[in-house]
């Protein structure tokens, strides 16, 4: 069964918006990281985001014209949508409130998901996201191991380490359910062997994260909170101010080039 | 190399296609090789030592009977920002010499790998003072003897070419940089990952 253009470029668009908003909120950390090195390690870290959405903004907006609606390009896409637009999960709009160990319990989670995510979508019957995951497996596999590095650091640190990365992770772990959620739009896809069973997801990103942090002398935290609704445009009230600052200059100087 | 003056376009409506086809498809083949000789001398805008050919970015170029010609280039890194700076400058130098009708693409499949960086190309970067990425093609440092040798699990310092060598920092001051330090002779220095 061939799938449905809108279908694709929909989720072409999540996955998009995704990367775009945790390289926002990742670059945030350039000039403020605990270290030079981490200042580049995470600026390098936001750029590989960056690109990964580019290309699959670009692709989610050609996509349009395949039922007749004019294409979109990536900057009308990244710039010039409203935050009930965005279907990004929430997981990577929410701020770290310049705390250090957000920043790596966020990346080590998103990472061990998106791993597990492009090593699956390089079969997909979609050539273009297929060629897109085989260039951000490789990518996501080196932030993974970045941020593995920081939780046992941190984790297997001082008491005072320890103690912030636990709390670190207990802030972000409501948000952890939402990346293996499935809906109507993603059952077809999968179907059509274009999309990964987030739900399948699971169990490998789970056992990844959840080694590293007994490796750390963590524990799992324990939540009964999931906060959900970022595939179908329903946000945090973080996410209004990370966009106001990102779209402010596009927006004030619309059409301004380099 | 001296560039043969480009040919105007017939003037004479009289010629037909045919002819013009078949006696342009000869000059095509060479103009193609000529084309491909030249955008493969742009340099790499952050490792200037090494050309978009040496680095395997280079994918394509193809010349068309009209004179169009189309260059597909690959992205090292997803969100390598040269490849703005490359496509830029691979027009500037096709049109520096003549080539007005140009079109640069890019395609991300087959992925970039450091394995497509040429033999001469490791080479180059290990005399600008990087470590080259580790591929199968063992590179000689400091006047290594050919022949079978047996690849080394440490990374030599591009300086002094000891093995006692350390990584500071995974992340270097580009994409496909990381950043390391010999324990011999202090020396800091990048060396390009393996990808």
């Amino acid at each position: 069964m061939s799938p449905q253009p809108a279908d694709v470029a929909t989720y072409a668009l999540r996955l998009g918006d995704d990367a775009l908003v945790a390289s926002h909120r990742t670059g945030e950390w350039i000039a403020s990281a605990p270290q030079l090195e981490e200042d580049v390690a995470l600026g390098n870290i936001a750029l590989d985001l960056l690109g990964q959405a580019r290309a699959l903004l670009t692709y989610a907006g050609s996509l349009r014209t395949s039922w007749g609606e004019p294409a979109r390009t990536e900057d009308d896409l990244a710039y010039h949508r409203d935050e009930r637009d965005w279907l990004n999960v929430q997981l990577v709009e929410i701020g770290d409130d310049g705390d250090f160990g957000r920043c790596m319990a966020r990346l080590l989670v998103l990472s061990a998901w998106q791993r597990e995510l492009w090593e699956r979508l390089q079969g997909s019957a979609d050539a273009t996201l297929a060629a897109v995951a085989a260039k951000a497996v490789k990518e996501v596999d080196y932030h993974r191991d970045h941020a593995t590095q920081w939780v046992l650091r941190l984790g297997d640190g001082t008491g005072e380490s320890h103690e912030r990365m636990q709390r670190a992770l207990d802030a972000v772990w409501p948000y952890v359910d939402e990346l293996f959620e499935r809906d109507a739009l993603v059952d077809r896809l999968v179907d059509a062997g274009v999309a990964a069973d987030p739900a399948g997801l699971r169990e490998p990103v789970l056992a990844y994260v959840g080694a590293v942090i007994a490796e750390a002398t963590l524990r799992v935290p324990e939540t009964t909170v999931r906060h959900s609704g970022g595939r179908r445009g329903v946000h945090t009230e973080q996410l209004g101010y990370l966009l106001a600052e990102m779209q402010h200059l596009a927006r004030s100087h619309p059409d301004a080039r380099w | 190399m001296v560039t043969p003056p480009t040919v105007p376009p017939s003037a004479g409506s009289d010629v037909s296609a045919a002819t013009h086809r078949a006696a342009a498809a000869p000059t095509s083949r060479s103009s193609q090789a000529r084309v491909r000789a030249l955008v493969a001398e742009v340099p790499d805008p952050e490792v200037p030592v090494l050309t978009i050919d040496d680095l395997g970015v280079l994918r394509d170029v193809a010349v068309d009977e009209t004179g169009r010609v189309r260059v597909t280039l690959t992205p090292t890194y997803s969100g390598c920002p040269a490849m703005d700076a490359i496509a830029d400058d691979v027009r500037a130098r096709l049109a520096a010499a003549g080539h007005r009708d140009v079109e640069v693409g890019f395609v991300l499949s087959p992925a970039w790998t450091t394995e497509w960086m040429s033999g001469d190309g490791r080479r180059k970067l290990l005399d600008y003072g990087i470590a080259p990425p580790s591929g199968r093609a063992p590179v000689g440092s400091g006047g290594a003897p050919a022949g079978p040798v047996p690849v080394p699990l440490s990374v030599r310092c591009p300086q002094c070419g000891s093995p006692d060598t350390r990584e500071l920092s995974r992340f270097g001051s580009t994409a496909c940089k990381a950043l390391w330090q010999c324990q011999a002779c202090r020396e800091p220095f990048d060396r390009f990952k393996e990808h």
